[in-house]
């Protein structure tokens, strides 16, 4: 899929730009501060509702203004998508597909898919257990949309639960707490977070052998990165067999009933894949904390490559499922052997978004249309 | 900020459900500049619906007596309740005209976040009038969101061993529309709750 056009509106830096794009490599050229990521941070908005560089929206909305509005055209399978999101700071997205509006902002997820690399990335290996859960529930979504609901029922269930520890942990100081309800909230906590849980470690089988695979073309060398999952219940998954989701249920359930005691202390759920981790190793050490600047750079675009071939392997109920892939200030910072193989790797892909601050950073053999960035303008060069 | 008055009205629909600060700005507004006619016979349904309106010693529900008119009515199915979780689940209900049973308005769901634990519900209420042994049959029709399905979960563990038929509100499809259409959740439910086709 590619998109056709991009339009915004009050977006972060930009008061209106409007953009055409075509298929293939377009690259966005500018000094520091113009505006690239932006307008590529845009592009990973209408696909995924959230920024990758910050959590809340109210930083998208440009200064002064109370809202952004963000609007693409897909092509995807040889029919064209008009995406339009309107952001709110403090509200809900509104969301038009094709001119119409939809019952949930949600409904328009998997429209267009996107696989976004920046230097930011480098926390998906260095940085919190966090960052790697949403690398895992982002790609779940893309390829499966009906994960949005799972997550957000699983998020909610869990905020339940812990407003209701919360108050019995103060409770039980005074020697009257109530904990009638804690088992119905067990129970959704546990059917929702199997179901998480089911999915993320599938995706980690599915997409291992995609990050070997990119990791050894980009970087030439032996050591073979290792992806396993790091489980609040049973240290064993990853080694034997997948868990089905019922046995999930009942790990969980088990789990959260070993340490009743201490989430009453605690006014917390301790268990569950809100606290899990997708643990990533280099050879037979883990790469946080070991692996080199250089090893973790291309081990995070290893992860973020393997995304786009698995999305692409997998074309979704609309066809085409190849994403368009957005590779923000990658080229500054790999050497000329890692930057001639990226652009093999990318040579092939349907549509790819370059961001580099001067154009001695993008290999010249990546022809294609390039854009000046320029004072919140974007001009297509002659 | 307006002044004084104006800004205490502002504040006080700003409180009603579904009014933002915006909208509650607009009403205030319109009132000031109402006909004081129209904006007096306002003010009286408001003040009979605060004298007027109690809820039903029976079911919960709003009643201007004792007991409402479904409670009354001995045409209705004794036998039956329905379990909702607000007054205006009832006026949904009723507009089916498919169901004769009696209700039981709990006042809400379960909530942690809001502090809405189980004795904030009519709970007690529905247990004292299951052991008359007139209801066979409870249905609950919490709403089919997360806090009303762990409202139904708690109350069917609750009511279990009084011995009643316990039933659930089927999800699923709505009527009408494209099954392509439908999301997946709702997809989903309506799968879990499939029939037995007749024929
Ligand atoms: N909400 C906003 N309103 C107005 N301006 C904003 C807003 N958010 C960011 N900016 C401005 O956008 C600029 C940053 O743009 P961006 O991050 O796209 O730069 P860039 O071209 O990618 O630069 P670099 O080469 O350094 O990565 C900053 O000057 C910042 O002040
Ligand atoms: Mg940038
Ligand atoms: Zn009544």
């Amino acid at each position: 899929m590619h998109l056709t056009h991009l339009s915004l509106a009050d977006f972060r830096s930009y008061e209106a730009v409007e953009v055409p794009l075509t298929r293939g490599v377009s690259t966005f050229v500018g000094s520091n501060g113009q505006g690239k990521t932006n307008l590529v941070e845009a592009v990973g908005y209408l696909a995924h509702h959230s920024s990758h560089r910050v959590p809340t929206d109210a930083p998208l909305i440009r200064r002064g203004r109370e809202r952004a509005v963000v609007r693409g055209s897909v092509e995807r399978a040889g029919r064209t998508t008009l995406i339009e999101l309107q952001i709110v700071s403090g509200a809900a997205n509104r969301v038009r597909v094709n001119r119409s509006p939809t019952t949930r902002p949600r409904d328009a997820l998997g429209l267009l898919r996107t696989v976004l690399f920046a230097p930011e990335d480098l926390v998906l290996v260095r940085g919190e257990p966090e960052g790697r859960r949403r690398f895992l529930d982002d790609l779940l979504v893309s390829r499966a949309p009906r994960f949005a609901g799972i997550r957000s029922d699983y998020d909610r269930a869990l905020r339940q639960r812990n407003a209701l520890l919360r108050s019995a942990a103060a409770a039980q100081r005074s020697g009257r707490a109530d904990l009638r309800t804690l088992d119905v909230w067990d129970g959704h906590v546990a059917a929702s977070g199997a179901e998480l849980v089911a999915g993320r470690i599938h995706l980690i089988r599915k997409i291992s052998p995609h990050v070997l695979q990119a990791y050894a073309t980009l970087s030439a060398c032996d050591a073979e990165p290792r992806l396993s999952y790091r489980c609040t219940v049973g240290e064993a998954i990853g080694q034997d067999g997948t868990p089905s989701r019922q046995e999930l249920h009942e790990l969980l359930l088990q789990g959260l009933a070993a340490v009743r005691r201490q989430e009453l202390e605690r006014g917390l759920t301790l268990i569950g894949p809100h606290r899990d981790d997708l643990v990533i190793g280099l050879g037979d050490m883990p790469a946080k904390g070991f692996a080199s600047h250089g090893e973790c750079w291309s081990l995070a675009l290893a992860l973020r490559l393997a995304g786009y071939e698995l999305l692409r392997a997998d074309p979704g109920p609309d066809g085409d499922g190849e994403p368009v892939l957005i590779l923000d200030d990658v080229f500054a910072e790999l050497d000329t052997g890692r930057r001639a193989r990226l652009t093999e790797l990318i040579s092939q892909a349907d549509q790819v978004l370059i961001t580099a601050a001067v154009p001695q950073d993008v290999p010249s053999c990546l022809a294609g249309a390039s854009f000046t960035v320029d004072g919140g303008q974007v001009l297509r060069d002659a | 900020m307006f002044e004084g008055v104006v800004q205490d009205l502002i504040d006080e629909l700003g409180r009603l459900p579904g009014i933002g600060p915006k909208s509650a700005q607009r009403i205030a507004f319109h009132l000031v500049q109402s006909d004081p006619v129209d904006v007096q016979r306002l003010i009286t349904a408001m003040q009979e619906v605060t004298r007027k309106v109690r809820f039903c010693e029976v079911c919960g529900n709003v009643s201007e007596e004792e007991r409402c008119r479904i409670c009354r009515d001995p045409r209705r199915d004794p036998s039956i309740l329905c379990v909702v979780e607000e007054p205006k689940d009832v006026v949904a209900i009723e507009k089916t005209r498919e169901f004769r049973g009696r209700y039981h308005v709990l006042g809400g769901a379960i909530s942690p976040i809001e502090g809405i634990g189980p004795d904030d519900l009519r709970i007690k209420e529905l247990v004292g009038r299951l052991s008359s042994d007139e209801v066979t049959e409870v249905i609950i029709a919490t709403d089919p969101n997360l806090e009303g399905e762990a409202t139904a979960t708690y109350l069917a563990r609750w009511l279990k061993p009084m011995g009643v038929r316990i039933t659930r509100l089927a999800s699923g499809l709505p009527v009408g529309g494209d099954l392509e259409y439908a999301d997946e959740l709702t997809l989903g439910r309506a799968f879990e709750g499939r029939r037995l086709l007749d024929v």
